[in-house]
């Protein structure tokens, strides 16, 4: 590993510091990996969630078309697309070697994915009062372990970021701790681009 | 023969080192050591299995106790026994064919380690607690939902443990053999095994989490109450199936394809001929990887998808005879005019080929839909995957102990005693197998626990045990070698087989910690072998001796692996007696205990990573000095050894 070194001038700064080191390779590869991986993860739930679609056991079980608000599912989605925006802020400003802006993006990057989250919490106590549970049905099964995984990573990656926020506090950037950050902020993109996926297949598909 | 450096070690300060050790090197012996104790364990399985259906009407083994025993012994063999095996000789070799002072990831190769190990453990303590899952090891959902006590939550979270470590190191080995190698080393210079790695862990990183979310269904329908199976409230068993085989077929690759990378070494080797075709092989690797996500649903023919699904399969499955064909005639090809050396793992490979072929040919049988509807459910397919299985994968990993054991312990076995394990593992391998082709078209169906007198099914199943015990032989006498050899404690030198062609063979033995002193510089395939004919027979180095930054042992992966471990049976008792459970499980007594148990599993793995996170681990250097040194010490044993 190449020397840590803090408070680095601007101009000794590597362009991409997240790479600049075989660690920070290691990282960057192995994390794409395991992102594959999970995608196929998802790909699984997709899967499960079509096939049991609107499988309940009676009539008087709500499906997707009687469940589903599109504002919500749309205003959930804006919550979660500025806040991979504000992500993305945040690696400039490590690209940069911008500490201070970094923190602060990384900041607003936990607050919207919060947002998002209690959001989706409210969604899912509306439709346990209306009795669409995860034990009410296979639809409910299926729809509460998608959604509900997602949720769990989005869960995963605010813990994690926030940790970074505190964790990097005292140290400020160096070429180690960028590749956290880069890698925590290709995470929170990963949770996003399954949310369109969840937008578009579970939502969009489930009111038509 | 040259000093062991340092004192001898007590046996706790050796057992603390393994328990904490990042060292591919080391963790390949943990993968040897515990992948072959569940070998030994699915072998006595299989010796069960036989011995209960050597005559008709036997009560050996009741028939409950029968479905348990099959059940473990193909679990215990895919996932315990083979693929941790396969993963003992990747970590043994591919950093060092690659130039590689260790994986990219050390700290993860040791997670990966203790959670098969724990998942491991976890699975096989079923058979002590209430009973093992008996719904075989695909474990339909129709059958397996039904099974009464916590036999299959054991599979199922066993699995579930087990299979993060196999994920977690097939990133591991994806990442290394991307990042790691040397200077010179590319993509097609690559050895062959060092490819099959590289595709077998692209293979495990998509094809393990279907089987994730798969046994997270049965989990949920089992023990939390979803309905994913239960057909009353909407569910489907179907979905199982296809999770499950989307797994499990990569799978069989995953198992396969570094046995090939295992055999083209060695043909390659004890040819003493580069291995022919070398392109077309890492092409045919590429592509039986690709089309093994593709062939699924021809263990599906008879669920009833439908003609057109049936007829895609079909011609898929087909289509992977093309790229393993390239790889038989490309081995021929290798050994065609070579000047040929028959040690044990030689043998071995010889031995492999009609005996993988045999098993790829009643592939293509199956593979045709109509006619599978015969072979389905039968003792053919049994003789099938056992054809394949055993004559490709446990023939790979008994010749690739015998070829690699001095890389791993710095001994070597005995010959006399490989070539008799081998032919009598030869004879007994096909003994068992063979008959059961004709005993599946005879009509005896798979998984039946007894046959009836007078069916004319008595003395094949009667071959078919003496075939077994024959191979449990076989298996004694390594074990036998393996004691000798252990105890006799003869070390060998560099290039211990004489004929070594890549770059592994050109390290010292034992093996320095940090692997290479310089970092190497490759200059073509068979880096070893083009020095030998052009060069010095040393490998050049790529740059002057440097400082080496090495990863600091670490505890925390083992703390890691046993909080999943206690938190397993937390949550498998936590179902207990719960109204919400499936029938079979909510029938028995509470545990109120189990909360309790899972919080305190969860709070160990999570502060385990909580340390990891928090305290900087970066690793320390060893000084330029202590290299030299140690060059020089080993140029000086040379001289002497000549």
């Amino acid at each position: 590993m190449a020397e840590i070194r803090y408070d680095v001038p601007n101009e000794q700064w590597p362009v991409h510091p997240e790479k600049a080191t075989l660690e920070g390779r290691n990282k960057f590869v192995g994390f794409w990996t395991f992102l594959a991986g999970e995608t196929v993860l998802f790909a699984s739930l997709f899967a499960t969630y079509l096939a049991l679609k609107d499988q309940v056991p009676s009539q008087e079980h709500l499906v997707a078309a009687d469940l589903y608000h599109l504002e919500l599912a749309f205003v959930m989605t804006m919550f979660l697309l500025t806040s991979s925006l504000t992500s993305v802020f945040a690696v400039y400003h490590m690209r940069n070697n911008n500490f201070g802006k970094m923190q602060l993006w990384l900041g607003i990057t936990v607050l919207l994915g919060a947002g998002f989250l209690a959001l989706e919490i409210y969604e899912f106590v509306e439709y346990v009062k209306l009795g669409h549970t995860f034990r009410s049905s296979a639809f409910g099964s299926a729809f509460y372990f998608l959604i509900g995984t997602h949720g769990f990573h989005v869960i995963v990656g605010l813990i994690w970021i926030t940790l970074l926020i505190i964790r990097n506090a005292n140290r400020g950037l160096s070429v180690y701790t960028a590749a956290k950050v880069n890698t925590a902020s290709l995470y929170w993109h990963f949770i996003d681009v399954v949310w369109v996926f969840i937008f578009t297949i579970v939502y969009l598909l489930g009111v038509l | 023969m040259a000093q062991v450096k340092g004192k001898k070690a007590g046996f706790g300060a050796v057992l603390w080192d393994y328990l904490t050790t990042v060292d591919h090197k080391k963790i390949a012996i943990i993968y040897l050591v515990a992948g072959g104790f569940f070998f030994a364990l699915g072998g006595i399985e299989a010796m069960l299995i036989r011995a209960q259906l050597a005559v008709p009407n036997n009560d050996f083994l009741s028939a409950g106790l029968f479905n348990e025993v099959i059940t473990m012994h193909g679990t215990t063999m895919i996932f315990l026994a083979a693929m941790p095996l396969l993963f003992a000789f990747m970590n043994a070799v591919v950093p060092l064919q690659i130039g590689a002072r260790d994986v990219a990831f050390p700290f993860l190769n040791s997670l990966g380690v203790w959670l098969f190990v724990f998942g491991g453990i976890f699975l096989n303590l079923s058979w002590f607690l209430g009973g093992a899952p008996d719904a075989g090891w695909t474990s339909y959902a129709s059958l397996s939902i039904a099974s009464p006590g916590h036999g299959i939550d054991f599979y199922a979270v066993g699995l579930q443990i087990a299979g993060a470590g196999t994920l977690i190191s097939g990133i591991n080995f994806v990442t290394t053999i991307i990042t790691m190698r040397a200077p010179g080393m590319t993509y097609m210079r690559m050895p062959l095994f060092t490819w099959t790695t590289l595709v077998a862990a692209i293979l495990i990183v998509f094809a393990f989490p279907p089987l994730t979310i798969g046994v997270f269904l049965l989990m949920f329908d089992r023990m939390f109450g979803s309905n994913f199976f239960i057909v009353e409230a909407g569910g489907n068993t179907i979905i199982w199936e296809h999770l499950f085989w989307i797994f499990g077929h990569p799978e069989v690759y995953v198992l396969i394809l570094p046995a090939f990378g295992i055999f083209s070494e060695i043909f390659s080797t004890f040819s003493r001929k580069r291995l022919f075709g070398y392109s077309a092989m890492v092409f045919a690797t590429v592509l039986i990887g690709f089309f093994g996500f593709m062939v699924w649903a021809h263990h599906m023919f008879t669920v009833g998808l439908g003609p057109t699904a049936n007829a895609i399969f079909a011609l898929a499955t087909m289509a992977i005879a093309v790229p393993t064909g390239i790889k038989i005639f490309n081995w021929i090809a290798t050994i065609w005019g070579g000047s040929i050396e028959f040690t044990t793992p030689m043998l071995y490979a010889l031995a492999f080929i009609p005996s993988f072929v045999m098993g790829g040919v009643t592939g293509i049988m199956q593979a045709a839909a109509p006619a599978d509807y015969q072979y389905h459910d039968s003792y053919f397919i049994v003789a099938h995957f056992h054809y394949v299985i055993v004559g490709g994968v446990v023939f790979a990993l008994l010749a690739g102990l015998h070829f690699y054991w001095p890389i791993i312990t710095g001994t070597m076995l005995s010959e006399k005693l490989g070539k008799i394990e081998m032919v009598i593992f030869f004879i007994g391998f096909h003994c068992t197998f063979l008959i059961q082709h004709w005993l599946g078209l005879w009509g005896m169906p798979r998984r039946v626990f007894t046959y009836l007198d007078g069916q004319g099914y008595n003395t094949a199943n009667m071959i078919s045990s003496i075939g077994a015990a024959l191979m449990a032989i076989a298996v004694i006498i390594l074990l036998i070698n393996i004691i000798k050899t252990l105890v006799k404690n003869e070390k060998v030198g560099t290039d211990p087989w004489g004929d070594g062609r890549t770059l592994e063979w050109s390290l010292p033995i034992p093996t320095p910690y940090y692997n290479f002193a310089n970092t190497p510089l490759i200059r073509g395939i068979d880096a070893l072998a083009l020095e030998k004919e052009e060069g010095d027979g040393t490998i050049p180095a790529a740059g002057p001796v440097e400082a080496i930054h090495m990863p600091n042992n670490s505890f925390i992966p083992f703390m890691i692996s046993f909080g999943l471990f206690v938190a397993g049976f937390g949550a498998l008792y936590f179902a207990s007696g719960k109204p919400w459970a499936i029938d079979a499980v909510a029938n028995l007594p509470e545990k109120p205990w189990a909360l309790y148990v899972l919080i305190a599993g969860l709070a160990i793995t999570f502060i385990s990573m909580g340390v990891r996170s928090w305290k900087d681990d970066l690793g320390y250097y060893i000084p330029k000095e202590e290299l030299e040194a140690d060059l020089r010490e080993l140029e000086a044993r040379e001289r002497g050894a000549k």
